[in-house]
């Protein structure tokens, strides 16, 4: 195999506070190739941290050390803004929660889905906007011509998410980073969302880190999975192992999810005796 | 007789010039001591159906009785069937007074009832849902997602309601609080001898907590399963998906 896209090895990071640096995340270290990865962690746990370290995106008053952060065989621990610039525009991109609070409700939906291609490449209107159509029907949306011309409004929560992932994806960036990409939305939603980013790394070749709260969900999508508690990584195994987890933490997690088969039961809840 | 009675349910909503109807015709019978789920995606209506049967919303069409006693459309809910009829919302945040501490906020119901007792009955409840006393002296904005949900469960507990309405009680928290939450709830039923009505978009959820459901699609209810069903098409779910 070759080197995978990302490597980061012993990632802290600390925010000050009266009380001193309190460390968020604590000795990280993992790699993503180009496959499926979820890293999963409740509230607190600096699983979004951890991500946004991978994209330069953590406030200035964040203090970050790594042995060592490289994304394609670039360092990324002494990259200067501009160069991040780029690295977000086209070699990385993010999508978050909610498409709400990730679109411009001022702008058209197609000016926003170019906008990577306007600032990354050379290509004319007629060709950005032939490419975005493209994109926008690829991430399964109807009608792409009538929603192009449209404003964020008249969409609906999924179909917003959709555009998103299409204006982080047109740019065939390397490697693409989901930060509870589906929380906002109904679960039915959440799996056709969930399905499509996983289809779309496979057939772009693209590297897909998935940050969530619910293990058993993204492990259905993930090729490898890493449990991440208080600002270090717990465990990481690959998906189909994740019954047989080793740490009580991760087999917690695991059981703790309510289903049909645990009807008429007491869910395990992680530190209370049994 | 059912502890909760919905028939022919309608609720429409004033627009300008048109009215939008966000519930159709209605109706569903829940058994005293069942939990009963309310699913369907966003905007279904099972929200506007719970806020019609806890009285937040009096303007709907039909009739809804509660253990045999009918509620009135137009009017407020009063007297003992006021107490009998709580309600949890899905965030604990925005449904505690962010200014109160939670003496007062789980005090002040009981006081306007006349009650004597109230900061003895305060202690008990917040010893019921897990939560320490020393919880009482602070404010909402000191807890956690979990301990404010604990909270707001607290609260409607002291009214010592036979029906609560749950909307969504655990999707604004992390699955091992969920954990917590979906125990508590359970032990409260079966001590407090409550029914429930259970509204969420999560199949897990519905599937561990509820006797029978329905599921609601446009303002009407699509189908409706008993347990055997919400166990046969949640595993289905799940297997489709993995």
């Amino acid at each position: 195999m070759t080197d995978p896209l990302l490597q980061v090895e012993d990632l802290s990071i600390s925010f000050p506070s009266a009380n001193g640096p309190v460390r968020i995340v604590d000795g990280v270290s993992f790699s993503v190739g180009r496959e499926v990865v979820a890293l999963v962690g409740e509230s607190g746990s600096g699983k979004s941290m951890t991500g946004r370290a991978i994209m330069g995106l953590l406030p200035s008053r964040a203090q970050v050390a790594a042995a060592r952060l490289s994304f394609d065989g670039q360092d990324l621990t002494a990259f200067p803004e501009k160069a991040w610039n780029s690295l977000r525009g086209s070699g990385m991109g993010l999508i978050l929660q909610d498409p709400k609070y990730s679109l411009n409700p001022a702008h058209r939906i197609g000016r926003q889905v170019e906008e990577a291609l306007l600032l990354h490449t050379k290509l004319s209107a007629a060709e950005r906007r032939e490419r975005a159509l493209d994109m926008l029907d690829k991430v399964g949306l109807p009608d792409v011509d009538r929603i192009y011309s449209s404003y964020p409004a008249a969409l609906s929560g999924g179909m917003g998410q959709r555009v998103m992932i299409a204006a982080m994806l047109i740019n065939r960036p390397k490697l693409l980073i989901a930060d509870e990409p589906t929380s906002a939305l109904d679960r039915g939603l959440q799996d056709q969302i969930l399905t499509l980013l996983r289809s779309l790394s496979g057939e772009l070749g693209m590297g897909l880190l998935l940050i969530s709260h619910d293990l058993q969900q993204v492990s259905r999508y993930a090729d490898r999975v890493m449990v991440m508690r208080r600002g270090k990584i717990d465990e990481q195994m690959v998906s189909a192992d994740l019954a047989n987890a080793k740490s009580d933490y991760t087999r917690a997690l695991w059981a703790a999810r309510p289903s049909a088969a645990t009807y008429g039961t007491r869910l395990p809840v992680y530190g209370e005796q049994p | 007789m059912s502890a909760l009675s919905v028939s022919n349910l309608s609720v429409t909503f004033q627009g300008r010039d048109k009215g939008f109807t966000a519930v159709r015709d209605v109706s569903f019978d829940v058994g005293a001591g069942e939990t009963f789920g309310l699913i369907g995606p966003s905007g279904c209506g099972k929200t506007t159906v719970l806020r019609a049967i806890a009285g937040l919303n009096t303007n709907w069409q039909g009739s809804i009785a509660v253990s045999g006693e009918p509620l009135q459309p137009g009017r407020k809910i009063t007297g003992a069937l006021r107490a009998s009829i709580q309600m949890v919302f899905q965030d604990p945040y925005s449904s505690l007074h962010p200014r109160h501490r939670i003496s007062r906020i789980l005090g002040e119901p009981l006081s306007l009832r006349g009650e004597r007792d109230v900061e003895d009955q305060v202690r008990t409840a917040l010893e019921r849902v897990g939560l320490p006393a020393a919880v009482a002296g602070r404010y909402p904005h000191q807890l956690s997602g979990g301990q404010r949900q604990r909270v707001a469960i607290a609260r409607a507990l002291l009214l010592k309601p036979k029906l609560l309405l749950l909307d969504e009680p655990t999707s604004a928290l992390d699955v091992s609080v969920q954990a917590g939450i979906l125990n508590l709830l359970n032990d409260l039923k079966s001590s407090e001898g409550m029914t429930f009505v259970l509204v969420s978009h999560d199949p897990g959820v519905v599937a561990h907590m509820c006797d029978r459901a329905v599921i609601m699609d446009a303002g009407r209810i699509a189908r409706a399963m008993d347990r055997a069903q919400i166990a046969a098409s949640w595993s289905d779910a799940a297997a489709v998906a993995g």
